[in-house]
């Protein structure tokens, strides 16, 4: 089958590899027919996700059809699915807890150790992703062997555009679980930092929540008029002085949540960015958090801190401080997909959420790398990327 | 930080007392009592010429199967990847062929010293083992209904010494690392019926 691998740092091409098959009793097999080039997948193109070896083939977030389904799957071929990115088991402590992206089971145990040293612990496996998630070949391809078929798949019911539901498989329900990890109250302020998919639908969630104003940050103006198309006030860091103008749209209190819907690589030409980028390149391993401190000092009193944005390791000069004096909540996490992904399909259906405003491109798999480059250098117009194979 | 006699013996059981007591001769008396933690989290990891790791692990079952599956040799190899086989022999002696560095095999024979149903099982080497060991297995109901806590414990004597001790972590292979491993494959096996790999058999194991 035809499939997009990483090469190295923004080197990705598509290639012949041999067809996945199945493998464990729960396993299935899907035929492609609509993937994502998400956000996260940028962290891998940049080089700056530890783990990621040559010849792995990238991608989480697809659909398609059922080709070939295991004996214990309760998938049938034939039937059409949303596979959620992370790959969870369903039966184990953490998943009992609706912490699917914590599971115990899906990631090879030769893989948990990596993760182990970085973080303590290992966390679920995810498809198309680090080897510190179980390095599970990816859904930039004509077929995937997707693992606990009876957990994750959502089947798709006749009605529905493919480009309506792909987004189930990762970024709505990632910009929905931002907003609930935002515990938004009625009327509340909420700043978004980063225009991108994932603010985009969190900014969308925060006022189906009843936010009563969100504030989003960035500096594409394209991305910020799709910002203000969703309902949402915005702000152009490059224009604003982004700390004061919060103050002053917050009556003076500060927004009473704060989302990081930016992650590891902030842009811009902060001096701590400027630092921040220094080490990454050469391999320091230092996160750029800047849009992350930005959130921490502008978030009120007591206010809460919504971290969708990935992060892979260290954060230099973290307001520390400024979390523990204001008395700030913080939540984070890969998404626990499973978890929303009934209710959002619901919503979906009946015309509550739009998940296709922000499909900028198509194109075909084969020009993936494409997709990859310019998804990257010309963020302003290009969106969202989805590839047929 | 240093472990007591007590404290150290204690989780090894009657097999580790040999371990135990060969480490407080050589060890001076610390100034710090003992604390809560298990002997094996000790900061030092040789005790005389032994190693002693080990490892616990909550698993959503019964203690009743997961004592079964441990004591029964053809069922261990379904999760124990760098062993190649498992037998009883009549006499109660297990002969265990394990892959060691460099796909080396090694020869393990052990018996059980002590057993106790769903509770324990402790075994040591026997004369002919090309490897000393000693370790048990225990389980017990975990808290708040989460299944079973099943801990292993493991002295040995690393074939080489301290050599052959770091030559096995170079490779991966030393028991603390592989220990780990199959408690989290048996884990996933009893929770999920299947072990989680990316790659199809052929890439499959060590
Ligand atoms: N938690 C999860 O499970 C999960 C899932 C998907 C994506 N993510 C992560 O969410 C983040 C965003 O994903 P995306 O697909 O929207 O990515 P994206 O790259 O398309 O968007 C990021 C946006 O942030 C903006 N930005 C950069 N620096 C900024 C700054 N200092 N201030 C304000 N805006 C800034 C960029 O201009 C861009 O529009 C990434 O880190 C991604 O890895 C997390
Ligand atoms: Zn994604
Ligand atoms: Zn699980």
């Amino acid at each position: 089958m035809r499939a997009l691998t990483f090469h190295g740092t923004h080197d990705v091409r598509v290639e012949t590899v041999p067809d996945p098959r199945l493998i464990n009793p729960r396993d299935a097999i899907i035929e492609v027919t609509a993937t994502a080039i998400c956000g996260s997948d940028l962290h891998l193109y940049n080089g700056v996700i530890p783990g990621v070896a040559r010849g792995d083939i990238l991608g989480h977030e697809f659909m398609g059809r059922v080709v070939e389904a295991g004996p214990q799957s309760t998938l049938r071929p034939g039937e059409r699915v949303v596979v959620p990115f992370t790959i969870s088991c369903g039966s184990c402590f953490f998943c009992q807890m609706q912490l699917f992206s914590a599971c115990d089971n899906s990631n090879p145990v030769e893989s948990q150790d990596a993760s182990e040293l970085a973080y303590g612990h290992a966390m679920s496996g995810l498809f198309g992703y680090s080897h510190l998630t179980g390095g599970y070949p990816g859904g930039q391809a004509q077929y995937v062997r997707v693992p606990f078929s009876d957990v994750g798949p959502i089947v798709i019911p006749e009605g529905l555009e493919d480009e309506q539901v792909l987004f189930l498989s990762d970024i709505l329900p990632t910009g929905w679980m931002a907003a609930e990890n935002a515990g938004i109250r009625q009327g509340d302020t909420v700043a978004v930092w980063g225009c991108g998919p994932v603010g985009l639908f969190a900014i969308q969630s925060a006022l189906i929540m009843g936010a009563g104003q969100v504030i989003a940050i960035d500096h594409y103006p394209h991305r910020l008029d799709l910002a203000r198309g969703l309902g949402a006030k915005v702000i152009d860091y490059t224009q604003t002085d982004v700390l004061e103008a919060l103050m002053e749209m917050s009556g003076g209190i500060g927004p009473d949540a704060v989302i990081d819907a930016v992650g590891m690589e902030s842009h811009g030409f902060a001096p701590d960015n400027l630092m921040d980028t220094v080490k990454q390149k050469v391999g320091l391993g230092a996160d750029r958090g800047h849009a992350l401190r930005m959130a921490l000092m502008a978030v009120r009193k007591g206010g809460r801190v919504s971290i969708p944005g990935v992060y892979g390791g260290m954060v230099d000069k973290f307001p520390l401080g400024a979390l523990m004096q204001k008395g700030l909540e913080v939540r984070s996490g890969q998404t626990h997909v499973q978890r929303y992904s009934q209710d959002l399909l619901r919503r979906i259906g009946e015309g509550e959420i739009d998940t296709t405003f922000l499909i900028s491109h198509r194109l075909p798999l084969e020009e993936a790398a494409e997709g990859y480059r310019n998804f990257r250098d010309n963020q302003n117009e290009w969106t969202k990327v989805v590839l047929k194979p | 930080m240093h472990k007591t006699l007590t404290r150290f013996a204690l989780p090894l059981g009657v097999a580790g007392l040999a371990v135990a007591a060969y480490w407080a001769a050589r060890k001076p008396a610390s100034s710090h009592p003992p604390d809560s933690a298990p002997g094996r989290t000790a900061r030092q990891t040789w005790f005389g010429d032994y190693v002693v790791g080990g490892r616990s692990v909550t698993i959503a079952a019964e203690p009743e199967p997961l004592f079964a599956i441990w004591r029964d040799p053809s069922q261990l190899s379904r999760f124990m990847r760098h062993v190649q086989s498992v037998e009883a022999a009549e006499d109660g002696t297990w002969r265990w062929v394990l892959r060691g560095p460099a796909e080396a095999e090694v020869t393990l024979l052990t018996r059980i010293v002590t057993e106790r149903a769903s509770e324990l099982i402790a075994w040591r080497s026997v004369e002919g083992s090309e490897i000393e060991a000693e370790g048990k297995v225990m389980f017990r109901k975990a808290p708040a209904g989460r299944g079973t806590v099943v801990e292993a414990v493991i002295a040995y004597q690393p074939p080489g010494g301290t050599m052959g001790h770091w030559m096995a972590k170079a490779f991966g292979t030393d028991p603390a690392r592989l220990g780990r491993h199959e408690l989290k494959r048996l884990k996933m096996l009893m929770e999920t019926g299947e072990i989680a790999t990316a790659s199809p058999p052929a890439q499959k194991g060590h």
